[in-house]
Formats: C-alpha cells, sequence, structure tokens
C-alpha cells in the first residue's frame, strides 16, 4: 500500500523548502552586507559598486529569484504557523517549558519574521525606490545612492529603527540557519555543535555588520 | 526515610469527547513521599469513591515505564518535572509539602481528550499501520551471523526502539508536532538492514499518515526531545527528513 503526497504539501517537504529558502535569503543578506560595507570605503566606490550591480541586465533573475525565495518563505510560514496552531485547538492552562528545548530565538521566530517582513517593504521604499540624486562618476551619471544612504539615517529614529530590525534578523536567523540543516536532514554528532555556532556566529555578524552601516552613516551627517 | 505532604490538586476534568472540560480542585492531607504519582492519583480516586463521587480517569497500565500508557501534563510539563522519567516512574518525593499540582491531558487535535485525563491516541497506531513495520516471510530463524550489523547502528536503532509511544513529544512541542514519534519509529527500522528494503514507502507512508492525523509541524524547538521520557533525540527527525527527502527524489 502507498500513499501518494505530494512532496509540497507533506510537513517535511514544507519545512525542507522553508530551509532551502531561508539558506537562500541568508547567503544574500551576508552578499548585501559586503557590498554595502563599500560605504565605509567612500562614496564613490559603494556608488560605482551599486551601479555596476544594477547597471547588469543578470540583476532582473537574479532579483525574480531573490523575490521568488521570499514569497515562498513568507507564505510557507504563514500558513505553516496556521496548521500548528489548528494542532493544538485547546491550550494548556500551564505550560513550562523545559529549558533544554525551545529557545528565545525559536520562540520567537514569527514575531522577528514580521518585524523583517515590515523592514524589508520599508527597506525598499526607502532605498531602492528612494529619492534619486545623480552623481558623475568617470564621466558617466550614475545614481548617488550613498546620498541616499546618508540623509535616511540623518534621523537618529531611523537608526534605532534599523539596529532594532538588525537585532531581529541575527535572532531569526540564529535559528533559521542551524534549523534549516536539522530540516534537510543534516545533523551529526561532529557537524552539529559547528553548525549551531556559525549560526550564532552569523546572527552577531550580520547584526553588528549593519548596524556598524547606520551608526556610522548618521555620524557622516 | 518516608514522609508525607499535603498537596492541592488542580485536575482537568471533562465528561467525554463532546463535553468542554474545566478543572477541580482536591487536597489530600497525607501523601507518603515515597508513592509513585499514579498512586497518589490512586489515593484521591479511592477517596472519591467513598465519597460517592466520579474517580478521575486517567491512563496508566505497567507503572514501570515500559509501556506508554501513562501521560499527563504535570504543572506544565509532560510527565512532570523529572528528566526522562515517566509519570507512573515519578515520584511525590519530587514534590514539596503544600505545593499545587495541576494536571491537565496532553492536548492536540491528534489526540482527543477521551475523558478527563485519558486521551485517545489511536493516531500513532495508524501512523505504525502505514510503515511501521518490515515484511519477512516467518520461518525457521536465520543464522545470526548472516546479517552484519555494526554496532553503532544496532545501538541507534536501539535507542530509537525504546520509544514506547507516550506521546510525550506531541504533548510537549509547541506545534503538537509528532515528528520524534514517528522519526523514532522509522530510523529503528531503516538503520537495520531488514528495514532497509522498504525504507522508502515507509519514510513516505508514515509521513503522510502523520500528516493526515493533524498534528503540527517541526519547527526543530526541540522540547519533544527534552520531554521524552526515554531521551530520544532529534538526530532521529533528520534521518527521517533525509529519508524522505531522498525517497521522494527517487519516486
Ligand atoms: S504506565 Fe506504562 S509507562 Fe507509565
Amino acid at each position: 500500500m502507498s500513499r501518494s503526497q505530494n512532496y509540497f504539501f507533506s510537513s517535511v517537504g514544507k519545512k525542507q523548502i522553508m530551509s532551502l529558502t531561508g539558506l537562500g535569503l541568508v547567503g544574500f543578506t551576508a552578499s548585501h552586507l559586503l557590498g554595502n560595507l563599500l560605504i565605509l570605503v567612500g562614496a564613490d566606490a559603494f556608488n560605482k559598486y551599486a551601479h555596476t550591480l544594477t547597471s547588469n541586465p543578470l540583476i532582473y533573475v537574479a532579483e525574480a529569484i531573490l523575490l521568488a525565495m521570499f514569497l515562498t518563505h513568507l507564505f510557507l510560514a504563514i500558513f505553516l504557523k496556521i496548521q500548528n496552531k489548528m494542532a493544538r485547538p485547546t491550550n494548556y492552562f500551564v505550560k513550562v517549558k523545559t529549558g533544554r528545548g525551545e529557545t528565545f530565538a525559536s520562540a520567537t521566530m514569527p514575531y522577528t519574521g514580521i518585524i523583517l517582513l515590515i523592514f524589508i517593504i520599508l527597506h525598499l521604499i526607502n532605498f531602492k525606490y528612494g529619492t534619486y540624486y545623480p552623481t558623475t562618476l568617470e564621466g558617466e551619471e550614475i545614481r548617488n545612492l550613498y546620498q541616499t544612504v546618508i540623509e535616511y539615517f540623518s534621523n537618529p529614529w531611523y537608526v534605532v529603527w534599523y539596529v532594532f530590525a538588525m537585532v531581529s534578523l541575527g535572532i531569526h536567523t540564529s535559528h533559521g540557519f542551524h534549523s534549516a540543516f536539522q530540516s534537510l536532514g543534516f545533523n551529526h554528532d561532529k557537524y552539529t555543535p559547528h553548525i549551531k555556532l556559525a549560526a550564532c556566529a552569523y546572527g552577531v555578524i550580520v547584526t553588528l555588520g549593519f548596524s556598524v552601516l547606520a551608526i556610522y552613516s548618521y555620524f557622516q551627517n | 526515610m518516608s514522609k508525607t505532604i499535603k498537596v492541592k490538586l488542580k485536575i482537568w476534568r471533562q465528561k467525554n469527547r463532546s463535553e468542554s472540560g474545566h478543572f477541580e480542585d482536591y487536597q489530600l492531607d497525607t501523601v507518603s513521599t515515597d508513592m509513585s504519582f499514579l498512586e497518589m492519583l490512586d489515593t484521591l480516586n479511592e477517596k472519591l469513591v467513598i465519597d460517592n463521587k466520579e474517580p478521575v480517569a486517567f491512563d496508566h497500565d505497567c507503572r514501570e515505564g515500559i509501556c506508554g500508557m501513562c501521560s499527563l501534563m504535570i504543572n506544565g510539563q509532560a510527565h512532570g518535572p523529572e528528566k526522562e522519567t515517566t509519570t507512573c516512574q515519578l515520584h511525590m518525593r519530587s514534590f514539596k509539602d503544600g505545593d499545587t499540582i495541576i494536571i491537565e491531558p496532553w492536548r492536540s487535535k491528534a489526540f482527543p481528550v477521551v475523558k478527563d485525563l485519558m486521551t485517545d491516541r489511536s493516531a500513532f497506531d495508524r501512523v505504525i499501520e502505514a510503515g511501521g513495520y518490515i515484511s519477512v516471510n516467518t520461518g525457521n530463524a536465520q543464522d545470526a551471523n548472516t546479517l552484519p550489523i555494526s554496532k553503532e547502528n544496532a545501538d541507534l536503532a536501539m535507542d530509537a526502539a525504546t520509544c514506547i509511544g507516550c506521546g510525550a513529544c506531541v504533548a510537549s512541542c509547541p506545534n503538537a508536532s509528532a515528528m520524534l514519534f514517528t522519526a523514532a519509529k522509522v530510523s529503528q527500522l531503516s538503520l537495520l538492514p531488514q528495514g532497509q528494503v522498504e525504507a522508502d514507502e515507509r519514510a513516505q507512508n508514515m509521513v503522510a499518515a502523520m500528516d493526515s492525523e493533524g498534528f503540527g509541524n517541526c519547527s526543530n524547538h526541540a522540547e519533544c526531545e527534552a520531554s521524552c521520557p526515554k531521551g530520544i533525540n532529534l538526530s532521529h527527525i533528520a534521518r527521517m527528513n533525509r529519508d524522505f527527502l531522498s525517497s521522494k527524489i527517487r519516486k
């Protein structure tokens, strides 16, 4: 007897898609941070980088893939959350955590996720579709994204919000990163502790990296 | 040295599947600390019977931690506060004089409450039916040395096989997921050569059966591992995840 179940509708399959899209977004975030670090080098370096990136026609393919990963991750998260809520219609009167399982990061995944969703929408509005300042570099007129960034962070409240969102990102990825390996079936006595450590390190690095850029930009005003 | 303690009990009472339940308070004044948790409940029931009241229904059988019948969410923890201990093996010395103990049934859509603290865990049986077996022709037992099995795999399979199917994993999981149970059952067979033959179908069929029972999805919180009275760990879930993935790639 065989039950045919579509991979994409199975509990394990859904978690594995969550993992793959999540890891994709983790990779994107890392490359985004590396590129943005050019802000520390200076306006020209950063603008040139942004221009090279956006003037390459392949950027549309990359953006489409990124958007697809993001939307899949988002809708699966909502779907899984609803299913999980339905799996326990009556809540416990008291529920004590053992302290050996759930962590702050794992318990707050939906909340940090919502913060990131709001953040990403605002982030695109503010930067990608933000004010266009022209500048000339090597005789060519290109966008002065550097100025958009510096202007945005002149408001200290935006810096605070940005750092808060980046802390959420760090927390979200510190669980998601190693959890993805588990969902994909990679759990090994020898490697899993290192993966968990790497996940925490990744969370700390992206939080600090992006936050430093925001604070640095504030002081450029 | 045995001593006695006083405990206040707050117990979930529910007439049947359809009626909604409520908590009722009870008081026991002379509970020996040598009693097991279930003996304490027996004492309460004796008292209730004498008072012509309906005793509290709860699941139990072997009372020695091997059958998986006992359950109970005790003060918010599956099988109570001790690590790797079933409710029947939990003793009243784990509680202090004057403690209030809140007792609830497992709560999950797939485990409906039958009465009071008893739940219907037949969803687990249906998951097993879907693939928790190996198909062999019976006959004389073959020579043990014809099938070499590494000590490591034999031990891992044995670890998985210690699952008693109590459902504490589902009860303690924030998502009411049955991944640890299903994974233990998949692992105990797929780690051995006899189980390898049907490994693909098993992973797929048991996951499909688990999903159709209405359990939640795993978020890798590891509350199940922490609450499992047999100490079954998440590596079994990862094994099932990769068995499932590779079987889906093959067919
Ligand atoms: S009654 Fe058998 S395991 Fe507790």
